[in-house]
């Protein structure tokens, strides 16, 4: 177990080297001279000049990433051209905000998917089934976005249960959490969609397993085989799908904040492209990038927690 | 006492009658052996027993157990009825067992199934001695162990233990060693033999292979497309009279008549060849581990000689095949084929029929398409002559060659099969399991046709198989292997009859004896 | 059966209406007519008109355009560089390259589409080429595992290895024995990733990382369709309405096509 654990941590820190590489190179590289790309044509060279050294743009390449991964270490992200504070200050606020709501959409996700899933695999070929599979095939196709556009008109605009956008902050959790309920409902629903469909699937793939024949002739029930044998097995293309939603969802969130006008990630980044303020870009990029890395390592570790198969072996 | 009866059993699945009248039965201590090829119904009689049939499947009749109707039994009475009343063990012991929970806990759960009240600890405490009986004992096995940490017999006997915890009155063995090497297979047959004597157990033990029954069973049941067409004592050889038994045990039996003489030119040479195999690392940095399967093997085939090769699965045997065909490099040694190394330039001289009739050809090509591969060796297009030639020295038709494979039976796709390894006439045909997955009669079938064409064209056969009656069937000399390395070779018949390794001598004593009539 | 007619026929309507937008639409979606802002569906409009007044159902006809070529595109991407790097990585299994190709793939897939989309656009401006490649490298590791995960499997088979008996190359082998094989499973991700494409090109649009007006697009329709919403919602509901249904359409038509050619084939969503 601790074996493997290493060796997956291995592989986490060699992704992050070489994403943060692409995205340095993104940002730094290709553009040519970051400086006057930020400044625009029209810029002095004098101005430009002044901005180079400001960034460091004078030290070698290697130098300047070195300076920028171990600044990142040390929670030091540069500071923002335009804000003039600290990148780090405006993406921890921010933070705030888009994290918490991609993990609610997370909840939603599971709690919902896992029930229907598996009620659908039990019920195979019933109303029920038949009911969720048409409904799951909708809930993949409606973008999110125009679904939270829905969602405000019929409960803001009209039934008045909920704000139609903003955030309150998190000094009153329940206001904050109110104001995320429609956002979060909004990036669940295909996920979760998805996710039942998954898991329903799996399930049925599992039930037709030779040691879910083998547990009905100890005399198991058809019930019994699938929550004691069938559904532990089934977990482990379901937990592949979720980390790969996880991913879906955090970008989806940076969408979703521009229909609720909410102050996450999402609107820092859509507003550093266009001031073309660099330096926020990169630093955003990069921490959504390690966020999705980090959840694929727990979801690593996940499965060597589900398999046995996997802790022998390292 | 009749432990099992069923009476005039019917079964089909949608609209498709699988099982005709089927009647036999059961007695306490009693082992009475179903036979039967595949697609006889012999699986689904079982099945029946215990009411786990695929869906759709509809039954008529009787199936009495243990005084009460099966048919007519509820759902929550018929589980309670499994593993308490009925053990049941099954074909594919690599895959019946829940990859995800210990041995211990899957042996514990019929009993804690059939008696709620028992505690974790005492379940446990039982299953312990469960997986004793079955010669698993905690101090070897801790009931921790998962089952992909044990070898294909030990999870055999972890289902048996599942089966026999309660210790039922019956015990259906579904084709239990089919998959299992002979050795293993002669264990597991001794294990249940001692099971039914020591608990008073009435077993049915259904199989395809005539000699296992014949070996263990007090009763012998024959089926055929879903009917019995003959019951019989352990005796049954000396007193049938269905033709389809008589057929049956002639097939088992066969011996193809061959008449080529081997020359004495060594056309393969295997010159302490070696292949060693990378294990998967176990770190990043960590050394390279590797495993020797092949070891310092050296042997030669005479032209027009038929050479077995027998061993147990994990022996080497594969990858030496694989190495003579050139598809894997040698780590040492040499492999001369007409005095050439194995490269471009000899290869046309071999050619290659596996084991599975299923797997051996690509869905999306044709017949004709299919038999012409290896004249990718010759550089040219076969013309329609050469494979018309092909298909009909294998006992097909021209028109044949316009099909697609799935519309061909196992039997006919094996032809298929031979007819590719043929076409470009080479010297040495290599045959990997070729009849392993054939039932019995087609299997002769196709023997026979190996026989004629090895005396029609001169071939020279190299005969890999775990099966030693049909490499003692067909091969003039013999190699035993085990461990990656040769243990014993000589002539066939001096072999079977007065081996001298004692590992030759375990295998031969180990295989199921089909009794003399 | 069902599906893949209904499917079909959904796929269908949208692709003809893509295609007849090239020769006619009811109305000219680059005359501005603020007169006629934002009526609701009459005769002559029949989606209602937008807040400059334009035709809404033209609007959707020439769209649909956008949506199609963008998707249809990053779906050749995915496949073009996907499949080859899938079968390269089977064929050479368990050497530098395979593990080079997949643990490329695995860095792929910790960038969102929309990561990539915001990255292009940082250094060269948004536009519809960007929605093509942010979408199309985020294709490319999905028909690569797939590839790869069905490729080996038929690598285990037998007639493989008679085809290397044969003397056969690896990639001979994989051309006439792999691929084809793989045919069927690459049609109905396709058609998945096809949809995926629509849905991933609105909203990136939605967002101002596709394609640029006057370019009519579904995605930046609700953008500007989302601050009337109150007071116009018929606006904000037909282009929802037109990637609901095209997104359907193809995955009920994926499926269809699924259960026609292998009801046992397994693929990624």
């Amino acid at each position: 177990m601790l074996r493997y654990a290493i060796k997956r941590l291995g592989s986490l820190v060699i992704s992050l080297i070489v994403a943060s590489l692409v995205i340095f190179a993104c940002i730094e590289v290709i553009p040519g001279d970051p400086a006057s790309f930020m400044l625009g044509i029209n810029a002095q060279p004098d101005t430009v000049a002044a901005l180079r050294e400001e960034l460091g743009l004078n030290a070698s390449l290697s130098a300047r990433y070195l300076s920028w991964v171990t600044g990142m270490m040390s929670g030091d992200f540069g500071t923002s051209y335009t804000y003039r504070t600290p990148v780090a200050e405006i993406i921890g606020e921010r933070l705030w905000l888009s994290l918490p709501l991609a993990l609610i959409a997370l909840g939603l996700t599971v709690l919902v998917a896992f029930p229907v899933g598996i009620l659908a695999a039990t019920k195979r070929g019933s109303w029920a089934d038949m009911s969720v599979m048409g409904a799951t095939q909708l809930g993949i196709a409606v973008p999110n976005f125009w679904f939270a556009m829905l969602m405000v008109v019929l409960f803001a605009i009209n039934l008045r249960w909920f704000s139609a956008g903003g955030f309150p902050g998190w000094e009153n959790p329940a206001a904050a959490l109110k104001a995320l309920t429609l956002p979060a409902i909004a990036l669940a629903l295909p996920q979760a969609s998805i996710l039942a469909r998954v898991m329903r699937s799996a399930l049925l793939d599992t039930l037709s397993e030779d040691y879910i024949r083998t547990s009905r002739a100890k005399g198991l029930t058809r019930r019994q085989s699938l929550w004691r044998h069938a559904l532990r097995n089934a977990m482990i293309p379901v937990l592949t799908i979720i980390g790969l939603q996880f991913s879906f969802l955090l970008a989806g969130a940076i969408i979703i904040e521009n229909v609720f006008y909410l102050p996450g990630l999402g609107r820092l980044v859509f507003q550093a492209i266009s001031q073309r303020d660099l330096i926020m870009v990169e630093s955003v990029v990069f921490l959504l990038v390690f966020a999705v890395i980090m959840v694929n390592f727990a979801v690593d570790l996940a499965y060597a927690w589900v398999d046995p198969r996997l802790r022998g072996r390292a | 006492m009749t432990l099992l009866s069923i009476e005039q059993l019917n079964l089909s699945i949608g609209d498709l009658p699988i099982l005709r009248d089927v009647s036999l039965s059961v007695g306490a201590g009693e082992v009475v052996g179903v036979i039967g090829e595949s697609g006889s119904g012999k699986s689904l009689t079982a099945f029946s027993v215990m009411q786990l049939l695929p869906r759709g499947a509809s039954c008529q009749g009787r199936i009495s157990l243990l005084g009460r109707d099966v048919l007519t039994m509820t759902e929550p009475a018929l589980c309670a009825m499994r593993g308490r009343d009925v053990g049941m063990v099954f074909q594919e012991p690599m895959t019946a067992l829940n990859p995800v929970q210990t041995i211990g806990a899957q042996v514990a759960e019929t009993i804690l199934i059939h008696e709620p009240k028992t505690s974790k600890s005492e379940a446990l405490e039982r299953a312990k001695q469960a997986l004793t009986r079955c010669e698993l004992p905690a101090d070897k096995f801790p009931l921790s162990r998962y089952p992909h940490e044990l070898s294909g017999g030990q999870r055999q006997r972890v289902v048996i233990a599942m089966a026999i915890a309660l210790q039922p009155k019956l015990l259906i063995a579904d084709e239990p060693t089919t998959a299992l090497d002979v050795t293993t297979q002669a264990e597991i047959l001794a294990l249940l033999a001692r099971l039914v004597r020591e608990d008073g157990m009435g077993l049915l033990l259904i199989s395809h292979d005539l000699a296992v029954v014949s070996d263990m069973a007090d009763r012998i049941v024959i089926m055929k497309d879903g009917a019995v067409v003959e019951t019989g004592a352990a005796d049954l050889h000396r007193t049938m009279t269905h033709p389809y038994t008589k057929a049956l045990f002639a097939a088992s039996g066969h011996q193809p008549v061959r008449s080529a003489e081997p020359q004495e030119i060594p056309l393969l040479q295997v010159q302490n060849a070696t292949r060693d195999y990378t294990l998967p690392r176990r770190s990043l940095f960590g050394p390279v581990d590797t495993f020797r399967a092949v070891d310092g093997v050296s042997f030669e085939i005479k032209r027009g000689e038929s050479l077995g090769l027998v061993g147990e699965s994990g022996c080497g045997k594969s990858t030496l095949t694989r190495a003579i065909l050139g598809l894997d490099p040698l780590q040492g040694g040499k492999i001369l084929l007409d005095g050439e190394p194995v490269g471009p330039a000899v290869r046309r001289k071999m050619q290659v029929v596996f084991q599975d009739p299923y797997g051996s050809f690509n869905p999306r090509h044709k017949v004709g398409r299919l038999v012409a591969e290896p004249f990718h060796l010759l550089n040219r297009k076969a013309t329609a002559e050469e494979v018309d030639a092909a298909l009909i020295s294998v006992g097909l038709t021209p028109p044949d060659k316009h099909k697609f494979i799935h519309e061909f039976s196992g039997g006919q796709r094996q032809r298929i099969a031979i007819a590719r390894a043929l076409i470009i006439k080479p010297d040495l045909i290599v045959l990997d399991e070729a009849v392993s997955a054939l039932d019995v009669s087609i299997r002769a079938q196709i023997l026979d046709l190996l026989a004629d064409l090895s005396d029609q064209f001169g071939l020279t056969y190299l005969f890999i198989s775990h099966d030693l009656s049909v490499v003692r069937a067909i091969t003039d000399r013999c190699l035993v292997m085990k461990a990656g390395k040769i243990v014993e070779e000589g002539a066939t018949e001096t072999l079977f009859t007065a081996p001298s390794h004692p590992y030759t001598r375990t295998l031969i004593a180990a295989a199921p004896q089909l009794p003399a009539a | 059966m069902r599906n893949l007619i209904f499917g079909l026929t959904l796929t269908a309507i949208f692709a003809l209406g893509a295609a007849l937008s090239f020769l006619w639409t009811p109305y000219d979606v680059t005359v501005l007519d603020i007169a006629n802002k934002l009526k609701t569906p009459t005769a002559d409009h029949w989606f209602g008109t937008d807040h400059f007044g334009r035709d809404i159902f033209s609007m959707i006809m020439v769209g649909a355009r956008t949506s199609i070529a963008v998707a249809i595109v990053a779906v050749v991407i995915g496949m073009g560089l996907g499949v080859p790097l899938g079968l390269t990585a089977a064929a050479r299994k368990g050497s530098l390259l395979d593990e080079v190709i997949m643990r490329g793939n695995d860095l792929i897939f910790a960038f969102p589409s929309l990561l990539i989309a915001i990255l292009i656009t940082a250094i060269f401006g948004p536009s519809a080429i960007n929605a093509i490649i942010a979408i199309g490298i985020f294709n490319i590791p999905v028909f690569a595992r797939l590839t790869r995960g069905a490729a080996l499997s038929l690598w285990t088979r037998d007639y493989v290895l008679a085809a290397r008996v044969a003397g056969k190359g690896a990639v001979r082998i994989s051309a006439e024995h792999i691929l084809p094989n793989l045919a069927n499973l690459l049609i109905v991700q396709g058609t998945i990733q096809f949809s995926l494409g629509i849905l991933a090109e609105a909203a990136l649009s939605y967002v101002g990382l596709g394609a640029q007006p006057p370019t009519p697009s579904w995605g930046r329709m609700l953008a500007d369709a989302q601050t009337l919403i109150a007071l116009a919602p018929h606006v904000a509901l037909f282009p929802g309405f037109a990637i609901l249904f095209t997104v359907l359409g193809l995955n009920m038509a994926g499926d269809g096509i699924r259960d026609v050619l292998d009801p046992k084939l397994r693929v990624e969503r």
